[in-house]
C-alpha cells in the first residue's frame, strides 16, 4: 500500500524547548492513524508541521510523495484539516462559506460538490443558515464539509468529535469510516476519545514529551501492556516516567 | 497567481460586508461625519485666515485625502484582523493560497471598502460646502493612487506585525496612522514643523502628496517633483512592506504563531 504521509525524523524546537524530538512515521492510503498523547506531548505541533503552518527545525515531510517544503501549494490543494479550535467565518451562511472555500481550493463544479456534501453530511437544510448561529453538532458537520470540499487525499483531524453529543459523534465517526473506505484517503486522527480511536484507527502512535513512546495496532498495544482497553494503555503510558523519555 | 483564489478570498469579505447593514453603515458613517466636520472647520478658516482665503476647499480636500489614506490602511488591517477574530486564520493559511494571492485579494477588497466610505463623503461636499475635490484635476488620480499605495503599505506593515507577534499587535494596527499624521503635514505646510521633524517628514510620501494638493489648489500650479518623490518613497516603503510580510510569514512558521492565532 502506498504511503500518503511520510514523516522522517522531524524535530521542532521553540528556542531551547524541544516540542518534537525527531519522530518518524508513515500513513498509508486508506488508513486512519491515531495520534495519541497527553496535552503538550507534541501532537498539535506535529499536525502544524504537516499542514505547513510550522517549519520543522529538521527532518522531512512527504505528502503523496511530494516534499512539503518545496511543494506547499500543490500539497495543500489535496490536504485538509478540521479542529474544534478553528472556525469558519461566523457571519457568512453555510453555503457562502462552502462556496468561498471551494474557490480557494479551485474546486470545479462547485454547486455539485456542495450538493453532494450537503446530502452526505445532512446539512442541506442548513445551507442558508448563518454559520455562527448553528449548534456545535451542526457546526462540526459544516466544518467537515469544508474539510472535504477539495476531495482531500489526506485529512488531518484534531479532536473531530469533541463536544458532540453521542448521536452526532457516532454519525461523524460512521461518516469518516465510510468516506475513507470509498475514497481511499489517509487520515491522521488526534483524539482523546479512546473508544473513537479504537473504533476508527488501524494503528496508533503514542506521543509523550515530543517523542513517540509506543505504536502499533490498538489491540496489540492493549495486549502488550496487559490492559483491557486503550484508555488504560494511554493512562499507563502517560503516567509513566523516564523509561519512555 | 490564481484569479480564482483571489476572487474567492475577495468573496469572503464581500459576503461579510453585504450581509451586515451595520458594517456598511460603519464604512459610510465615519468618513461622512469626518468630512462634514472638516467642512465646517474649513469654512471657518477660509473666512478668518489669509493663508486659506484663496482656496476654500484646501482643508476639506486634504481631509478627504487623509480620510482615504486612513480608510485604506485601517481597511486592510481590518480584513486581516477579521480572520483572527473569527478564528478562521488557520483555515486561510492551510488553503493553497500564495502570499501574493492573499495580499492581492486584500488590496482589492481594501480599495472597495475605502471607496464605499469615500464616495458618499465626496458627494456630500458639493451640496454642503460648494467644493469639488475634482478641482485637483487630473493630478487628483495620482494623489489618490499615491495615498492608496501608502495606505496599503501601512496595512501590510501592520499585518506583518500581526503575523509575527499575534493579536497582541492589534493596538498598533489602530494607532499607526495617528503616529504618522503629524509628519504627514496634512493640514499645514511643512515649514510649520520643527526642523528635525521636517527631516523625518521628507522621508515619507505623505508630505509630498499634501504639499502638492495645497500647491495645486492655492497656487494653481503643478510641481511634478512632488508627485515623483511621493511615488519614489512609496515604491521604497511598499517593497519594504512586502519583504517584511514574507519575512514575518516565515518567522510565524518558525514561532508557531499561525497555529495559535486567535488565542
Amino acid at each position: 500500500m502506498k504511503n500518503l504521509i511520510e514523516v522522517q525524523n522531524i524535530k521542532k524546537n521553540y528556542g531551547k524547548k524541544e516540542a518534537v524530538k525527531g519522530i518518524s512515521f508513515n500513513v498509508e492510503e486508506d488508513e486512519i492513524l491515531g495520534l495519541l498523547g497527553p496535552n503538550g506531548s507534541g501532537k498539535t505541533t506535529t499536525i502544524g508541521m504537516l499542514l505547513g503552518l510550522l517549519k520543522p527545525t529538521s527532518g522531512q515531510i512527504f505528502i503523496n510523495n511530494l516534499k512539503l517544503e518545496e511543494n506547499r501549494i500543490q500539497i495543500l490543494e489535496k490536504i485538509n484539516f478540521i479542529s474544534p479550535y478553528i472556525e469558519l467565518p461566523k457571519k457568512l451562511t453555510v453555503k457562502q462559506n462552502l462556496y468561498v472555500y471551494s474557490k480557494l481550493y479551485k474546486v470545479k463544479n462547485i454547486n455539485e460538490r456542495i450538493e453532494y456534501l450537503s446530502e452526505k453530511l445532512r446539512i442541506g437544510e442548513l445551507l442558508n443558515s448563518i454559520t455562527g448561529e448553528l449548534s456545535s453538532g451542526q457546526k462540526n458537520r459544516v466544518s467537515l464539509a469544508k474539510a472535504l470540499v477539495n476531495e482531500p487525499k489526506v485529512l488531518l483531524l484534531d479532536e473531530p468529535t469533541a463536544s458532540l453529543d453521542p448521536e452526532v459523534g457516532d454519525f461523524v465517526r460512521t461518516f469518516l469510516e465510510d468516506y475513507k473506505k470509498e475514497k481511499k484517503i489517509s487520515i491522521l486522527l488526534a483524539s482523546h476519545n479512546m473508544n473513537e480511536v479504537t473504533r476508527l484507527c488501524k494503528s496508533v502512535l503514542m506521543m509523550k514529551n515530543g517523542e513517540i513512546i509506543d505504536q502499533g495496532k490498538p489491540e496489540d498495544l492493549i495486549a502488550k501492556h496487559g490492559r483491557t482497553n486503550l484508555e488504560e494503555v494511554f493512562l499507563k503510558l502517560s503516567r509513566s516516567n523516564s523509561e519512555f523519555n | 497567481m490564481s484569479l480564482t483564489r483571489i476572487y474567492g478570498l475577495f468573496l469572503r469579505h464581500f459576503y461579510l460586508i453585504t450581509r451586515s447593514f451595520p458594517r456598511v453603515l460603519d464604512l459610510v458613517y465615519w468618513p461622512s461625519i469626518q468630512i462634514t466636520l472638516w467642512g465646517f472647520i474649513s469654512n471657518f478658516f477660509a473666512t478668518h485666515t489669509t493663508y486659506y482665503n484663496n482656496a476654500v476647499g484646501v482643508i476639506l480636500t486634504c481631509a478627504i485625502l487623509y480620510d482615504f489614506l486612513f480608510r485604506t490602511s485601517i481597511g486592510f488591517n481590518m480584513l486581516f484582523l477579521e480572520e483572527i477574530w473569527s478564528r478562521n486564520f488557520t483555515n486561510l493559511f492551510i488553503a493553497p493560497m500564495r502570499i501574493g494571492e492573499i495580499l492581492t485579494s486584500l488590496v482589492i477588497t481594501a480599495l472597495i471598502r475605502s471607496l464605499i466610505g469615500l464616495v458618499p463623503a465626496i458627494l456630500l461636499t458639493s451640496p454642503l460646502f460648494g467644493i469639488s475635490i475634482l478641482d485637483l484635476g487630473v493630478f487628483l488620480f495620482f494623489l489618490f493612487l499615491s495615498l492608496y499605495i501608502f495606505g496599503i503599505t501601512l496595512g501590510i506593515l501592520v499585518s506583518s506585525g500581526l503575523l509575527r507577534f499575534g493579536p497582541s499587535f492589534e493596538n498598533i494596527a489602530w494607532s499607526t496612522m495617528f503616529l504618522l499624521a503629524p509628519f504627514g503635514c496634512i493640514y499645514y505646510p511643512i515649514e510649520t514643523l520643527p526642523e528635525i521633524f521636517q527631516k523625518i517628514a521628507y522621508l515619507l510620501p505623505l508630505v509630498y502628496i499634501f504639499e502638492e494638493a495645497r500647491n495645486i489648489l492655492i497656487n494653481q500650479t503643478v510641481n511634478i517633483e512632488n508627485v515623483y518623490y511621493a511615488f519614489m518613497w512609496n515604491a521604497f516603503y511598499f517593497s519594504l512592506s512586502i519583504a517584511l510580510f514574507y519575512y514575518s510569514f516565515d518567522a510565524a512558521k518558525n514561532k508557531g504563531t499561525l497555529i495559535n492565532m486567535g488565542e
